[in-house]
């Protein structure tokens, strides 16, 4: 649920018609799976135009395959509901790009095929990445690329100051290098704690990052993690409007100058440029020192069940040319994603040093829905944002918070 | 139809069908062909009620009474629940706290936006100068798409750098967490809706208003009576179906309120600000795993919530029709 296309978000939302017959959307039908010829990409980058080097990658690897694509961009949450439906009415598009946590959703739907059955070749992928698309054993698609999140800082303020980012290294000098920033006036960090997938996708660094797991939402360690963002609050750090702070929200909060320091995503690179002061980045400390796992963001290519499974052999290929290590690189360059392949983080890394710390981030990132948690962690990440929210607005503590959120999370 | 134009019709029929077709539908002996092409005449509108209204309402029925997973709802084969899903809505702990929500959302907002609507309705019926642009210009937020509006009020609103904050800032006022504080989001919802739904009642109010004759108005003046006495013995009891129907579609609409809350504090938080229209979103949708059956179920106890009222409204005024 990470991504460029965030900023849409909040105009899907005005789009989905919610009304008081929420589920009578179910009946209506997606577009057929037209002729033979033609092969159907749902990918979520609404933001490609037909003219961009996007489509004409997937028209090049159709020619390619001998077959024409025919492709459509949806917004990320809309393309969730889509799959679902299209599934339901046996029209599925032949490739479907969709966001890696959805992967296990449509897997436990029986709505993809795994790479057994269309041969898909996976074995230069990173693990850690390959991760959120694997359940039981199988997997059921390729990565095409990878974001997670680090630390922005703005370097101006940091040095006024008096600052060195390279001394973060922990929770403790990160809370401390906060104490002198508000010393000097400023404001410390920001990030988003919304009460959504988004919220939890934030608060996983820090979870992560204490030693904590999913499967214990209330252990001591997850307990110091909300503490951490709780104090941060009411120490001033870090401003109250974080409990409704989406991501893109958060960045303009950053890009304001006000702030030292800001918790975002390997998809603001390009609007990192564009702010009126110099920035740097560097990785999210775990409570003990070292980068903390952040969670992996990211698509998925994956290849849906079909009646004519006859179709699966050209779909492979039109995913194999996608995925191959060329490609990536165009593909992740224009995305400003990080590989999922070594060799190609490399070649991304070699030609712009910055992209470096995002590199190394990846690596220690994890997919949320790996750990074979599946279709368990939309159950345990609800509560999780939930207890967020409830800590920082005061609601609760953070213990009373995470344990109510793992009895839900249990009850489920 | 009204009675007398069916007497009409029927005569007209009775003599002249056999001749030239006459204007205007003879309802005569030969009555089946008649009645195909009556059929046919009917059948657009029909269909579209089937496809656009029937079919999705059984559909949210059905699904509400089967056991959905992504699996069954995919593959097929939900197995029938019965009432379940009704009792995992009922008796899950947010069920309550978001009714009560719901009710005061509803409640507060109609409250307000009628008396506020009403207010001005009479102060524009004085024709000062410029008041026909004044009229336009409070028509704004009924033109405004909700997007633009919930956004800009969660900016007005937001705790550290909303523009509201700064202004009670400067008379002294500690900082407000209008949409973070749980205390506090369900009052700044209720505002934003507030201010959406004021132009609607003032130009129904204000066009029941033009309706009123000017001589009874003329006659009370002769007879002495008060700008109070005015407004509570002839404005308002002569307003009465205008308000009844204001009210009613008011409740309706605002019953299924979404959008607002949802891009203004996503019901939080901690469900603060949650009503049943975004509780159903959130198991329906806001979720990577959705739970289609709670989901559809608390939308049908919504349009339970709408049919009843609609049903007290149609009450209501049979029995001023035949008073």
């Amino acid at each position: 649920m990470t991504g460029p296309s965030r900023r849409r978000r909040l105009a899907a939302v005005a789009v989905i018609a919610l009304s008081a017959v929420a589920g009578a959307a179910c009946s209506s039908s997606a577009d057929g799976p037209s002729d033979g010829g033609a092969y159907l990409v749902w990918d979520p980058y609404p933001q490609f135009a037909d003219d961009s080097e996007w489509v004409a990658l997937l028209k090049k690897c159709g020619t390619s395959a001998g077959v024409t694509v025919e492709r459509t961009g949806y917004d990320t949450t809309d393309l969730t509901n889509k799959a679902l439906l299209a599934a339901q009415q046996g029209n599925s598009p032949d490739v479907l790009i969709v966001d890696n946590p959805v992967i296990s959703t449509l897997a436990e739907a029986g709505a993809l095929t795994t790479t057994e059955e269309n041969k898909l070749d996976v074995s230069s992928m990173e693990a850690n990445l390959l991760g959120a698309g694997q359940r039981d054993g199988k997997t059921y698609g390729v990565p095409i690329g990878a974001n997670t999140l680090a630390l922005y800082y703005n370097r101006d303020l940091l040095t006024r100051a008096g600052v060195d980012p390279t001394s973060i290294t922990d929770w403790t000098s990160l809370t401390a290098a906060l104490t002198k920033v508000k010393a000097a006036g400023k404001k410390g960090i920001t990030f988003s704690a919304i009460g959504t997938e988004e919220g939890s996708f934030q608060f996983l660094p820090w979870f992560w990052g204490s030693g904590a797991q999913l499967t214990g939402l209330d252990s001591p360690q997850a307990v110091s993690a909300l503490t951490l963002w709780t104090d941060w609050l009411k120490q001033g750090h870090a401003p109250n409007s974080v409990i409704n702070n989406t991501q893109t929200t958060s960045w303009q909060e950053f890009a304001t100058g006000d702030f030292a320091f800001a918790e975002n995503g390997t998809w603001q690179l390009a609007n990192a440029e564009k702010l009126g002061f110099p920035y740097g980045t560097i990785a999210i400390p775990a409570s003990a020192g070292g980068p903390a796992p952040a969670p992996t963001g990211g698509e998925f290519v994956s290849i849906p069940v079909q009646n004519k499974t006859a179709r699966y052999a050209t779909s492979q290929k039109l995913v194999a040319c996608l995925t191959n290590a060329d490609n990536l690189l165009t593909t992740d360059t224009t995305l400003s994603y990080v590989a999922p392949v070594a060799a190609v983080q490399e070649r991304q890394a070699a030609a712009d040093p910055k992209l470096k710390v995002w590199v190394d981030a990846v690596r220690a990132a994890k997919g949320r829905t790996g750990d074979n948690l599946g279709t368990k962690y939309p159950k345990i990440s609800e509560p999780l944002w939930s207890a967020v929210q409830a800590a920082l607005s005061g609601a609760k503590t953070p213990q009373e918070a995470l344990t109510a959120a793992q009895a839900t999370a249990t009850a489920r | 139809m009204t009675p007398t134009t069916q007497t009409s019709t029927a005569t007209r029929g009775r003599g002249g069908a056999a001749t030239a077709a006459p204007p205007g539908p003879p309802a005569s002996r030969t009555r089946r062909p008649r009645r195909w092409l009556a059929w046919n005449f009917l059948a657009p509108v029909a269909i579209y009620l089937v496809a656009f209204y029937a079919y999705p309402l059984y559909r949210n029925v059905e699904l509400s009474l089967r056991e959905y997973t992504v699996r069954s709802f995919v593959q097929g084969g939900a197995p029938f629940a019965g009432l379940d899903n009704y009792r995992t809505v009922l008796t899950d702990p947010a069920f309550w706290p978001t009714l009560t929500h719901t009710l005061v959302f509803t409640a507060a907002s109609l409250a307000f936006q009628f008396s506020i609507g009403m207010a001005l309705a009479l102060f524009f019926r004085q024709h000062f100068p410029l008041s026909g642009t004044l009229r336009a210009l409070i028509l704004v937020p009924w033109l405004l798409p909700l997007i633009v509006s919930a956004s800009t009020w969660s900016w007005l609103l937001n705790s550290d750098s909303g523009l509201v904050n700064a202004a009670l800032g400067a008379v002294g006022i500690d900082q407000v967490n209008w949409l973070t504080s749980p205390g506090w989001s369900l009052t700044s919802v209720i505002i934003a809706n507030i201010w959406i739904g004021i132009p609607f009642n003032l130009v129904v109010l204000y066009s029941g208003l033009q309706a009123i004759p000017v001589e009874v108005y003329e006659a009370s003046a002769l007879d002495g009576a008060t700008g109070w006495q005015r407004f509570w013995s002839i404005t308002f009891p002569l307003l009465r179906p205008v308000s009844a129907i204001t009210l009613l579609l008011g409740l309706i609409y605002t019953l299924k309120v979404f959008d607002i809350i949802w891009i203004m504090t996503r019901g939080g938080p901690t469900d603060s600000s949650a009503t049943l229209a975004t509780w159903s979103y959130r198991l329906g949708f806001g979720n990577l795993l959705p739970e289609f059956g709670p989901a559809a179920a608390v939308g049908n106890l919504l349009i339970v919530m709408a049919l009843i009222a609609g049903l007290v409204y149609i009450r209501i005024q049979r029995k001023q029709n035949l008073r």
